[in-house]
């Protein structure tokens, strides 16, 4: 994998998930107790052997960039190579406004010409699984493939906007695609993740640029599918595809089963995240947690069921947090109840307050709000 | 070519202890590399200390078992010791030109590294150990050895009077200058416990430590030769009081009896003080599961453990998984521990990597004796074992005994 450089691309709809995304990109959104949903794109490709990993950021990155920093918790600080972080070049030109993954790709082509990788392989940075990307790359290829994109066979696509489906395939070949079809019928979701040579992904940059075509797939690859040998690597693991509150709040759930847990922290590689050196959790002798995932560095003396809580997360006496996502530093007092909640960071729950969300849709409570 | 731009201030940190009272815990580790409190190692609190006072030039002196410390330290990233000027620097004993030998004691080691100091030039070096458990803030006591002109600053602690005897007991007069020292008294005359943490003039101490070395009776050890020699000599000594939880963790029972203490109402020791954060090496775990089954009390859990049973007034390292059913109390779980189900654990140290099987019982729960218990690391005890409190199972061969 020494010849295959990453990308990740900040393609995704900025403002999904309301309040959560207000200040800072879909990648940068907490998940999972400790991580940030780039983490889980991020370690795949260290965990691969990739070595070279350009991050090009859109909206707000001053939150991804925070967590970034050098790639050290990645081990993506190098001499050569490692992390690079590229900000939007058109982000004080509202006249030339932003055109997704291609204007990103052409902004920096710079990068990628220099880079002195082989191969590349470009995602996106709203979807969660744990893959090694280095069968998909044997599997590249092995098959001869002009470009392979990994896919996944999923089972209600109804919830599934914002997704591009695989519509027709041959064997292992793709024939046709969708991109945020409202009604798709094709059950082959693809996870935005494309390995080519470096020199396909600059001629197609260039020849889309120059004929002011601006989507990387629809105009990038679906218009050359005919000519080029697009190939499917189906993926068989779990995978969260995080496009609305809703979907943030059910994949958070779903680690509250032990398979999916193992699975996704654990298999095939383990995920990195920004190191933050809290204390082991520590439960008081009043404390009921039942189902529950809980990260390091919290005190719990109240109850918590059926909740995640992230790093730092104080829930005093009498509390009692349910169905609950309370991320990292926020402070639940005494006898507050929380239900069907999601807290961002720093929030602060004063003594006796109650806040209930409904199941399906939860209460998303802003970052550092005390109620 | 002068490399290494001068330092004020160098700490000398010794790692290279036994710890032999901690039995199979320090077989296949040094002291300071001994798992503590849930997620770190026992010299963790000394390189926090380090760095959250603002010093940025440890030497690290190993010589017992070092693979792991070795590891463990690494270049001081954990500890943001990892600087192009200065950072953390391991050194073990090493060969001269006239051969070479191992460091014959604190002083010793000290002696053997003059060179390394010379490096940086400073003015002051700190002596600490890597084998107590505390939080303390090097840079006042170092101010104090300035105001007070001092050449050598001792840092003291007040112990019960009826401890006092094990430890070196100095006596100050009102101003805080020593004026006698006594190691290990029958009558103490004072509760000043030296807490092994020495600030000295450089160029003092290099002088006495040349002494020491000429001095074929010298036993080279700062407490029993270096200081006496200094007070003899009228160098000017002051003691500087700390307040604050310390402990010497040098027996089963301490590191034990130092487990439980974090997991009070208000423990003294405060872990979760973001202006004095211990930093450690982070294991890439997720967030601790905790299952329906489950109930925990008292106690603290890290990343990555699976709790299906019940965990009372214990101390979990990361990666451990507890069966349904089984009861796990009073104990200290290390990392990656495995525990089946039905089992009951109590007062028991179990160490890495060890597995117990279904239905085991170990320790307190098997018998009514009072002893703490301890499984080696990466032992496996098999399903329905009971090992009785108090003992001490090492190898494979002594569980299938018993």
């Amino acid at each position: 994998m020494k010849d295959v450089m990453g990308i990740i691309s900040l393609n995704e709809n900025s403002d999904v998930l309301n309040n959560i995304t207000n200040h800072r990109p879909l990648a940068s959104v907490p998940f999972g107790g400790r991580y940030r949903i780039i983490d889980f794109v991020l370690s795949n490709m260290v965990n691969s052997g990739i070595q070279n990993v350009g991050v090009l950021t859109r909206y707000k990155h001053r939150s991804l960039i925070d967590h970034l920093r050098s790639g050290k918790d990645w081990d993506l600080d190098r001499k050569r190579d490692g992390l690079f972080i590229f900000p939007p070049e058109n982000i004080n030109n509202p006249a030339e406004l932003y055109n997704g993954v291609m204007q990103n790709l052409y902004n920096n082509i710079d990068y990628i010409y220099k880079s002195r990788q082989k191969y590349v392989l470009v995602s996106g940075s709203d979807i969660i699984y744990n893959l090694n990307y280095r069968q998909v790359f044997d599997f590249h290829k092995q098959m001869k493939a002009d470009i392979t994109m990994i896919y996944k066979e999923i089972n209600n696509i109804n919830k599934l906007h914002s997704c591009s489906f695989i519509t027709k395939m041959k064997n292992t070949r793709i024939l046709d695609m969708e991109v945020n079809s409202c009604c798709s019928k094709s059950s082959k979701m693809c996870l935005e993740a494309y390995i080519m040579d470096k020199s396909l992904l600059i001629d197609i940059v260039n020849s889309c640029v120059s004929r002011g075509y601006i989507d990387f797939i629809k105009d990038g690859i679906v218009k050359n599918i005919s000519i080029l040998n697009v190939i499917g690597y189906q993926h068989t693991g779990y995978v969260a595809k995080i496009n609305s509150i809703e979907s943030y709040y059910q994949h958070s759930m779903d680690l509250l089963k032990t398979d999916i847990w193992k699975e996704l922290f654990f298999k095939p590689g383990l995920v990195y995240t920004k190191v933050k050196d809290g204390a082991a959790t520590k439960y008081t002798k009043d404390s009921v947690v039942r189902n529950s995932l809980i990260a390091n560095g919290c005190i719990i003396e109240g109850t918590v069921k059926n909740s995640i809580l992230f790093r730092g997360v104080r829930v005093d006496r009498g509390a009692c947090i349910k169905n609950s996502i309370v991320m990292q530093k926020s402070v639940i007092e005494k006898n507050a109840v929380l239900e069907n909640v999601i807290t961002d960071k720093e929030v602060c729950i004063t003594a006796g307050k109650i806040l209930r969300g409904d199941k399906n849709y939860p209460l998303v409570i802003e970052k550092k709000k005390v109620i | 070519m002068k490399l290494m731009r001068k330092k004020e201030f160098v700490a000398m940190l010794l790692a290279g202890g036994q710890g032999s009272r901690l039995g199979i815990l320090t077989k296949k580790i040094a002291k300071p590399a001994v798992p503590f409190g849930g997620k770190y190692r026992i010299i963790d609190f000394t390189l926090s200390n380090c760095y959250n006072s603002g010093i940025d030039t440890v030497g690290v002196l190993t010589q017992y078992q070092p693979l792991e410390l070795n590891s463990y330290i690494g270049i001081g990233r954990a500890w943001d010791l990892d600087r192009k000027n200065g950072g953390v620097s391991l050194l073990p004993p090493f060969v001269r030109e006239k051969g070479g030998e191992w460091y014959k004691g604190t002083a010793n080691a000290i002696y053997q590294n003059v060179s390394f100091i010379n490096q940086y030039n400073p003015k002051f070096v700190l002596i600490l150990s890597g084998d107590h458990i505390y939080k303390m803030d090097y840079s006042k006591m170092l101010q104090f050895h300035k105001d007070k002109e001092s050449e050598a600053t001792i840092a003291v602690i007040e112990v019960p009077w009826k401890e006092a005897h094990r430890f070196g007991i100095l006596i100050p007069d009102e101003n805080g200058r020593i004026i006698e020292f006594e190691e290990k008294p029958v009558n103490p005359k004072s509760n000043y416990a030296s807490m092994g943490v020495y600030i000295f003039n450089w160029n003092v101490l290099k002088d006495y430590l040349e002494k020491d070395e000429n001095d074929p009776n010298s036993s080279n050890d700062f407490g029993k030769d270096i200081i006496p020699k200094m007070l003899q000599e009228n160098v000017r000594m002051y003691a500087y009081s700390f307040r604050g939880y310390w402990k010497d963790v040098g027996t089963v029972e301490s590191l034990w009896e130092a487990n439980m203490d974090l997991l009070g109402e208000k423990p003294q020791l405060d872990l979760y003080d973001y202006n004095w954060p211990i930093y450690s090496v982070t294991p890439t775990q997720p967030p601790q599961f905790i299952s329906e089954t489950a109930e925990i009390n008292c106690s603290l859990v890290s990343e990555g453990c699976m709790i299906f049973g019940r965990v009372e007034h214990s101390v979990l390292f990361f990666g451990v998984h507890v069966g349904k059913n089984s009861i796990v109390k009073d104990s200290i779980v290390m990392p990656s521990v495995k525990i089946g189900r039905n089992a009951v654990i109590e007062k028991c140290i179990i160490c890495e990597n060890a597995v117990v099987e279904d239905n085991c019982q170990i320790g307190a729960a098997a018998c009514n004796s009072k002893g703490i218990t301890v499984v080696g690391d990466s032992l496996r005890v098999p399903a329905g074992q009971k090992i009785p409190a108090g003992m001490v199972i090492g190898s494979e061969q002594l569980v299938k005994r018993s």
